[in-house]
């Protein structure tokens, strides 16, 4: 493939693509995300390679990322039509093949209510697809994502051609700003205002980099995006990179994911042979390089400026705050970080502009959320709903309510620095600034249902004991403040607690919560906070009686 | 452990101290472990102070300072798989292996180590070995898995 050189050229070029492809060709769609691959997809996938071998030419057989529905697992969609089938086993392969040959459906693999026995043959009718927006996740399916040419089938770069040859960079920048696209990582801090921060920072060599690190427990949308559409993310960048004035980016993530890692590298190069990354790019003028960098087992180190620390090759320690990584980063030069979902969401904001952009989601929270669905769910999986979507419809719309017939005790957001809700607030929508007021904020985006069953003491005690394991250990407050509050909760789990503990445990929670430098430290005691918020009694109840009873 | 593969990694890196990191994940990778002289090397070859060679691979949790077993053992210990019932995974493995977390057996058979979160939530709880992900794991079903790892 001979570098692109013009926007022209590229668009030449998706018109061969398309052109080469036969829309009304059957496609059959293998997902390969995190948790059909632990249920053996690669081998389903093999044996519709092999069937399809002894047929011709005449079905086209994909591995893609997550489809999304990781409940059902191994998933399959044929296309035409993205007929969906669950659950599929090497087994079945022979009769999908011959049925969609023959434009027909396999019954007995399609969805079924399992209170009413409908069954639901395509995406669009499934109750789990149906009440979502998949802006983000939903090209999934049509992407191979070792294959930049189905990127660009899709529409994919077309959003750099456009930046790069109709918009200067403050006007790039404008409209994510216009957009009021906020950061997904955590925070919602407004990703235009960071970036213009770092655009107008002093020194001439700037960076921006994808936080890819996803290490919140139960948080598994952002590898479903990389893993499953990686060009999307980096196109994501290279726009961000022209409106900063950026030569240089990291993408930042996980070692331990082997298909995360290869689809990672393989993006970057192919971008590289196509003449999307180097100098020059279409001809622009704009010159860009991109880097692979590698998390190597510590939850602090998704924090930015640990992040930043360990890509210099340093231990990940936190910094203060009141030098800000957009102005000095990685080796002290302005460094815009944004994770994986924020970069992902520039491309469609450039196509499709910030007007459209803001008229979805809530009205301080613009957009679409991906969330990672789990816990005591009866449907888990990557899901994308507009902000300021009730929680209801996620849980019981989308997730179809409580496993084995429980009730709902609480719904917890974003991992072990979350926060847990009761259920009577299953209501509150889906919104940064409003589920950071109940105690719960939304993080990076892991949802998890817990069921009647569950101790919320040792749920706190739980999350205490896997940030006591996390922490760098830099600020003494979370070294040594974790540990006390640990050893408290593990009395009251126990049945051990004595009077006071509750007490020390909130004086605890506020010394370490004043006096870390990084979130990890300063929101180390949040779960614990929203739990005696909605749950003293649980609490109390182990100290009076002095029992383990719930 | 092969020792041209990692002189090669090392040299690939050679007067790069800023690369510190990549050079000890691809030969933690290849490897499984990090000896003592193998981190002399790379002090040697990338110039940096052995101390700081020692700082990040004793630092980072990825980066084992001493032998591995032949398999490597791995309950997810992530909310959803211990909310789903982690906990008794790792006592029926415990119980099996007579290992705790991070311990290696005497004949070198079985690592033992649990750790959050791998992202395959949706069929958790979740024993992986050598990187194979057994989901919807039952304690039960436990003794078959590790049967086929000798």
């Amino acid at each position: 493939m001979p570098k692109l050189q013009s926007a022209a050229e590229l668009e030449k070029f998706r018109a061969e693509i398309l052109a080469s492809r036969d829309p009304a060709k059957p496609c059959i769609a293998v997902c390969a995300g995190a948790a059909c691959d632990g249920m053996d997809s690669a081998a389903v996938a093999a044996a519709f390679v092999a069937e399809g071998g002894k047929l011709g030419d005449k079905i086209e057989v994909r591995t893609t990322g997550c489809h999304g529905y990781c409940e059902k697992g191994p998933n399959v969609v044929v296309t035409p039509g993205d007929i969906c089938y669950f659950e599929v086993q090497p087994g079945d392969v022979p009769e999908i093949m011959a049925a969609t040959l023959k434009g027909e459906v396999v019954e007995r693999l399609v969805y079924q209510d399992p209170n009413t026995g409908a069954k639901a043959v395509h995406m669009h009718e499934v109750p789990f697809y149906k009440h979502q927006t998949r802006l983000l996740i939903g090209d999934n399916p049509k992407i191979d994502p070792m294959r930049i040419d189905d990127y660009l089938a899709v529409g994919g770069y077309a959003a750099l051609v456009k930046a790069l040859s109709e918009m200067s960079p403050v006007q790039v920048l404008d409209e994510v700003k216009k957009a009021n696209l906020r950061g997904r990582g955590g925070g919602g801090f407004p990703a235009g205002s960071k970036w213009e921060t770092t655009r107008n920072a002093p020194e001439k060599t700037k960076y921006v980099i994808v936080n890819g690190h996803e290490g919140e427990s139960a948080a598994f949308m952002d590898r479903a995006m990389l893993t499953g559409n990686p060009h999307k993310v980096l196109e994501g960048l290279i726009i961000g990179a022209y409106a900063i004035g950026a030569q240089k980016g990291f993408m930042y993530t996980r070692h331990d994911m082997p298909l995360l890692t290869k689809h990672v590298r393989n993006a970057l190069a192919q971008a590289k042979e196509y003449g999307l990354l180097g100098k020059n790019i279409l001809g622009s003028g704009f010159d860009f390089e991109c880097e692979l960098h590698f998390d190597v087992g510590i939850f602090v180190s998704g924090e930015s400026s640990a992040l930043m620390r360990s890509i210099e090759g340093n231990p990940p320690e936190p910094r203060p705050k009141y030098i800000r990584t957009s102005v000095s980063g990685i080796w002290d030069k302005p460094s815009n970080l944004n994770n994986v979902e924020t970069w992902a969401n520039v491309p469609q904001i450039i196509t499709r502009g910030a007007d459209w952009f803001t008229s979805i989601g809530s009205e301080k929270s613009k957009g679409t959320k991906l969330i990672s669905l789990s816990g005591n769910v009866v449907n888990s999986g990557v899901v994308e709903v507009p902000m300021g979507t009730p929680l209801r419809t996620l849980v019981f719309d989308i997730g179809g309510g409580v496993r084995d017939g429980k009730t709902l005790k609480a719904i917890h957001f974003g991992g072990a620095m979350g926060g847990s809700i009761p259920a009577d607030l299953i209501d509150a929508p889906l919104d940064f600034d409003g589920m950071s007021k109940l105690g719960a904020p939304i993080g990076a985006g892991g949802l998890l249902l817990m069921d009647e069953d569950t101790d919320m003491v040792e749920v706190a005690r739980y999350l205490m004991d896997f940030l006591v394991n996390e922490s760098c250990g830099k600020c003494a407050p979370c070294r040594e403040g974790m540990p006390q509050m640990l050893h408290i909760l593990t009395n009251l789990t126990k049945g051990e607690g004595k009077p006071g503990d509750l007490e020390r445990l909130e004086d605890l929670a506020e010394v370490t919560g004043l006096a870390s430098l990084c979130a990890l430290g300063k929101t180390s005691a949040d779960p614990l906070k929203s739990m005696f918020r909605y749950f003293k009694p649980d609490y109390e109840s182990r100290i009076a009686g002095g029992s383990a009873g719930k | 452990m092969c020792e041209q593969k990692i002189d090669g990694i090392i040299e690939k890196y050679r007067g790069e101290p800023g690369s510190l990191i990549h050079a000890l994940v691809e030969i933690q990778h290849e490897n499984h472990w990090l000896p003592r002289e193998v981190l002399h090397k790379i002090a040697d070859a990338l110039t940096v102070p052995f101390a700081q060679v020692m700082q990040i691979a004793s630092f980072y949790k990825t980066f084992s300072l001493t032998p591995k077993g032949r398999h490597e053992v791995h309950v997810c210990t992530g909310m959803t798989c211990h909310l789903r019932g982690a906990a008794k995974l790792r006592a029926k493995v415990e119980e099996l292996t007579g290992l705790k977390d991070g311990e290696t057996d005497a004949e070198s058979r079985f690592t033992y180590e649990t750790g959050a979160c791998l992202g395959s939530c949706s069929i958790g709880p979740e024993l992986i070995v050598d990187g194979k992900h057994y989901g919807r794991m039952t304690p039960e079903k436990i003794e078959d898995v590790l049967k086929q790892y000798e």
